[in-house]
């Protein structure tokens, strides 16, 4: 994240971006700026935080709450993807209560829609799934809610699936920061949230959307897929996204 | 026009000559809950009376604010004598003009509820009841802007800040933070812009005290944010208030309209530099739209959903800028602190939370209304003195406080002197002041279901914790209620109670659980008993309804 | 040396975790020279014995049959393993879940009958309102999701169930594998 990513463009004005910090993320000594997430010094550092709201060149939401971790001196946990680092900050990314946290959050989300992986376009390139094996997550302890959901396939190229939807509105973000064409926003509130296009008009009819299926292939899961693909094909490509950003940062200068 | 102190003085003097002039005033209550039962049209028809009668010049009618006893309105009092009426219908009207200046009407007075009127401290209700909330010389009548004055005139900002740590004051707004902390943050963040919000967006349900305040002395709050503006550096003041108050907004607006007029607002304030506006935004009535981050998203036309923090409003608010967000009753705290002092706020109250709080009392109790007690009052005061106790003599059962956030409090803790501390240590929060008695008639599974249903149809589905979790846990409770449930639900529900609350994002999920936990805590044994036994004990929940698995 | 007893059933599901287990090929044989198969779709026996160690389930509980033999298995095995994505997750099965049981029958039955069809009343066993998980219903000690869970993965839990050792395969399986 950079401080221009916060806010859409809004500089944050609590922190200096050219002063150089140091803490320790899991007792290994790091170094970050100042406006640098836990986030994104863990990665540089080669240190795995799971996450699923946060995509590199996207701005931050801190919504989904995967990438939790603790402070020492602190009881509370703190979402990676957001929170900035202080001077002598001891991090640590991985503890039985954050796997277990971690966990029951990811299970909360299998229980919210209708995923069944088998049939899914996005088996086996899903990062859902894939959170599941690298959390160790074996099966969900909550009940399944099977809410009734639509699939909207009035777009010529994409459709949209919401029974597989996360909610991690990476299509909305993409769609409004990068592509610029603000097709894609939410409707609703809590359990009833849904992601819509347009004023909740079919995908088909948008005026707005400019095609680029930026939002496809954003999307962590099936919930946003190419026509034409079947089960286990639909695989993404955000290769895009960083690619784009330093094309921006590049021509701003 | 700039005012100066004796043109204060000297419309305090009017003002209060013509109180004096008049040997009988009569003060109708036109809140909120009082104009819902036709108190509008007792003000009318007293006052065409009084005309008829030829009595203008000596007995004054007028409306005032909310007299507090809500639930028997609609409300009158008559001053100087003290004499309060309940339930005063258009056709007692000759009969109270008749009866002023000998003995009062004893089928309506109420006076006799004496520990109700007596037993209250009233500073931020000190006007409410007393001025026409729509006449700007009333409040000046009664010391108003006499505060904002000495601020700007004779203390430097830090010294107004310094006078509202030393009071003591914590945010009214449920968390309880101090209020001076939080002006020295904005103060000292880097100068500029800043911005001051009174938070008006009352979203718990029964709670009424921010809507009462507004309605019955509007002035002091903006009195109260036009020094906050002057203490942390701030030339513009939004108070957001919630759509569903459109007497509140109205008399807002009258009053920043008022508070123009005659200078107290706009620019070079009493002769000075300190210039301040103050505009009204309407929230449409979302709750999480009074959690300051998403308040702040909804001012500035954006989705009203909750960030993460930090950064704090206090660095990085309103368009990015330093903002100060208090709640209404903090902001009308401000005056009397700045007038009488901090040490003299900081007598008031109990060791960690000084000062009063107001509380919209509600539910299985004879006086519901609005009162102000200080920090650190007994729940059994409170419940059985001024709420005059539990009608029909039933048992009572417990106290919910702090609404959807909050928790309920069993019979054993009637005796705690409750203030932020307290309330958080038996698993309840002070919250905004919404204060539920219940009796043996209520179950508690059934009141952890209501809570759980709002906080799970407030949520804002941002976060996965509290969209999901909310609804898995109401979803256990429908379950309880139901006598469908299983002997290791309430495991369950504790289990997701602690994800929820650790995992959210916003104050709303972290908070949402406690009315579940503390039910589980000391009402355990009537889950226990729904989910084992079938049986409601309070026969409110349909149990043993035959659900498929 | 001591065989473990070990039992497999078949509840709503379509028999392809039982395909995957015999599509271990010649390691079948491994496993089987220290086990002995005491109830199974893959043998006779009728009635579930008792004390077995290990029984895998196939497939989510959808009929009252389903509920009420699942609780004679759990009551009768030691350790319980949910094999595959229909008995962890409910998957395909539960797909129905999203409408009413009449909703289904009608559709099934009538709707895509080739000519006149009609409901069956008492020859089968009733449908739940939901399919569910088989945790839902029991105790299960084991998850090995995948749809089917590919055999190295069933392979790998059953050798370290039977060596006592801890387990991991759901590392080399997942949701829909
Ligand atoms: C879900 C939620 C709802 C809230 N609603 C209100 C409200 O209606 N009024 C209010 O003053 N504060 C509300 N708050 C608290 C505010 O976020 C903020 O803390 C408060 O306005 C600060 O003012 P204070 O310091 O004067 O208490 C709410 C918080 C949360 C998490
Ligand atoms: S979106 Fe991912 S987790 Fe959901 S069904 Fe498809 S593959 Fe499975
Ligand atoms: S459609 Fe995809 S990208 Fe958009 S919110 Fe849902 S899961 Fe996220
Ligand atoms: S805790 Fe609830 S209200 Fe707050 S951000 Fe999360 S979903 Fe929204
Ligand atoms: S990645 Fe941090 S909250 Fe989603
Ligand atoms: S909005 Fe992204 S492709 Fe249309």
């Amino acid at each position: 994240m950079t401080d221009r990513d916060y806010f859409k463009g809004k500089p944050r004005t609590d922190v200096n971006p050219v002063r150089i910090l140091t803490f320790k993320i899991d007792g290994r000594d790091v170094t970050a700026r100042e406006d640098e997430t836990i986030l994104t010094v863990a990665r540089q550092n080669g240190i795995f935080i799971p996450t699923l709201c946060h995509l590199d060149g996207l701005s931050e939401r801190g919504a989904c709450r995967l990438c939790m971790v603790e402070v020492k001196g602190s009881d509370k946990l703190f979402p990676a993807c957001v929170t900035l680092p202080r001077q002598d900050m001891e991090v640590m990314t991985d503890s039985p209560r954050l796997n277990e946290y971690r966990k029951k959050i990811l299970e909360l989300l299998f229980s919210e829609r209708n995923h069944v992986c088998s049939v899914c376009v996005s088996n086996g390139h899903c990062e859902l799934q894939d959170l599941a094996v690298t959390l160790g997550m074996s099966h969900v302890r909550y009940e399944y809610l099977y809410p009734r959901h639509t699939i909207d396939a009035s777009h010529d190229r994409f459709s949209v699936d919401h029974n597989r939807c996360v909610l991690c509105l990476r299509c909305i973000r993409v769609c409004d920061e990068v592509e610029g064409a603000h097709t894609w926003d939410v409707m609703g509130r809590g359990i009833l949230c849904k992601v819509i296009t347009d004023l909740n008009q079919p995908w088909g009819t948008s005026e707005t959307c400019t095609g680029c299926g930026k939002c496809v292939h954003v999307c962590p899961t099936g919930a946003l897929s190419e026509k034409g693909k079947s089960v286990s094909e639909m695989s993404k490509r955000r290769q895009f996204l960083p690619y784009l950003e330093m094309m921006r940062r590049e021509s701003r200068k | 026009m700039t005012l100066t102190f004796e043109d204060l003085q000297g419309i305090a003097r009017i003002e209060e000559d013509r109180q004096e002039g008049f040997r009988h005033r009569i003060h109708v209550c036109v809140a909120a809950g009082c104009l819902s039962c036709q108190s509008g049209l007792i003000k009318d028809t007293l006052e065409k009376e009084v005309s008829r009668r030829g009595w203008e010049n000596w007995c004054n009618v007028k409306g005032v604010g909310c007299l507090g006893l809500c639930a028997a309105g609609p409300l009158i009092s008559i001053q100087p004598d003290g004499t309060y009426y309940q339930g005063v219908q258009v056709s007692d009207v000759s009969d109270v003009l008749d009866s002023l200046g000998g003995e009062p009407l004893s089928r309506l007075d109420c006076s006799g509820q004496l520990p109700f009127f007596q037993r209250q401290k009233k500073i931020v209700l000190e006007n409410c009841g007393l001025i026409d909330p729509e006449r700007i010389e009333e409040y000046i009548g009664r010391a108003g802007y006499e505060a904002l004055y000495n601020a700007v005139r004779l203390m430097t900002p830090g010294e107004v800040i310094d006078e509202v740590s030393a009071g003591g004051l914590r945010g009214r707004g449920g968390a309880g933070f101090p209020t001076g902390l939080k002006w020295t943050t904005v103060f000292k963040a880097v100068n500029g812009t800043k911005f001051v919000v009174c938070n008006a967006d009352e979203g718990d349900p029964g709670a009424f005290m921010d809507r009462s305040v507004l309605e019955s002395d509007p002035h002091r709050v903006i009195e109260g944010m036009a020094i906050a503006g002057y203490a942390v550096g701030a030339a513009h003041g939004f108070v957001y208030v919630r759509a569903e108050y459109p007497l509140a907004v109205k008399r807002l607006r009258t009053a920043i309209a008022h508070a123009e007029r005659f200078g107290v607002l706009g620019n070079n304030i009493f002769n000075t530099k300190f210039s301040f506006k103050v505009e009204v935004r309407l929230g449409a009535g979302a709750f999480v739209c009074g959690e300051e981050t998403a308040l702040i998203a909804s001012i500035e036309g954006r989705l009203g959903r909750p960030r993460p923090r930090p950064p704090y409003p206090a660095e990085f608010g309103l368009w990015g800028y330093p903002t100060l967000i208090n709640n209404v009753e903090t902001l009308a705290n401000i005056p009397s602190i700045i007038r009488r002092g901090g040490s003299w706020y900081s007598g008031i109250g109990s060791e960690s939370s000084k000062g009063t709080k107001v509380f919209a009392l509600a539910g299985r109790v004879n006086n519901t209304g609005l009162i102000e007690v200080p920090m650190g009052t007994t729940l059994r005061d409170i419940v059985f003195d001024i709420g005059g106790g539990i009608p029909g003599d039933a048992r009572f059962k417990a106290v919910q406080t702090g609404g959807p956030s909050g928790g309920c409090i069993p019979e054993q803790y009637l005796d705690l002197p409750i203030d932020y501390e307290s309330l958080a240590e038996i698993g309840s929060i002070m919250g905004s002041g919404g204060m539920i008695v219940m009796d043996e008639g209520s179950c508690m599974v059934d009141v952890a279901k209501f809570f759980m249903e709002f906080c799970m149809s407030e949520s804002c589905g941002k976060c996965v914790p509290c969209r999901v979790g909310t609804t898995q846990i109401y979803n256990l409770l429908c379950r309880i209620s139901s006598g469908t449930a299983e002997p290791n639900d309430p495991a369950r529900l504790e289990d997701l109670c602690d994800v929820v609350k650790r995992t959210s994002l916003c104050g709303l999920g972290q908070t949402a659980p406690n009315p579940v936990m503390s039910t589980l805590r000391y009402f355990g044994e009537e889950y226990r008993q729904h989910i084992e036994d079938k049986t409601c004990p309070a026969g409110v929940c349909q149990v043993g309804g035959v659900g498929e698995v | 040396m001591n065989h473990t007893r070990v039992a497999t059933v078949w509840l709503d599901g379509c028999s392809g975790c039982h395909m995957s287990l015999l599509d271990l090929d010649e390691r079948v044989l491994d496993l089987a020279d220290r086990i002995e198969l005491v109830y199974s779709p893959l043998v006779d026996s009728k009635e579930f014995p008792e004390d077995v160690s290990i029984t895998l389930v196939e497939g989510a509980v959808s009929t009252s049959d389903d509920a009420e033999k699942i609780r004679l298995i759990r009551e009768r095995t030691t350790l319980l393993v949910s094999l595959g994505d229909c008995a962890v997750t409910a998957n395909i099965p539960a797909m129905r879940n999203r409408f009413s049981v009449e909703a289904v029958l009608e559709r099934a039955y009538v709707h895509n009958a080739a000519i006149g069809g009609q409901v069956p009343g008492i020859e089968v066993p009733r449908l739940l309102k939901r399919s569910r998980p088989v945790h839902e219903f029991v105790d299960v000690d084991r998850f090995l999701p995948g749809c089917p869970p590919p055999p190295e993965a069933i392979f790998n839990l059953m050798s370290e169930l039977l060596d006592g050792r801890p387990t991991g395969s759901s590392i080399i399986t997942r949701f829909g594998a």
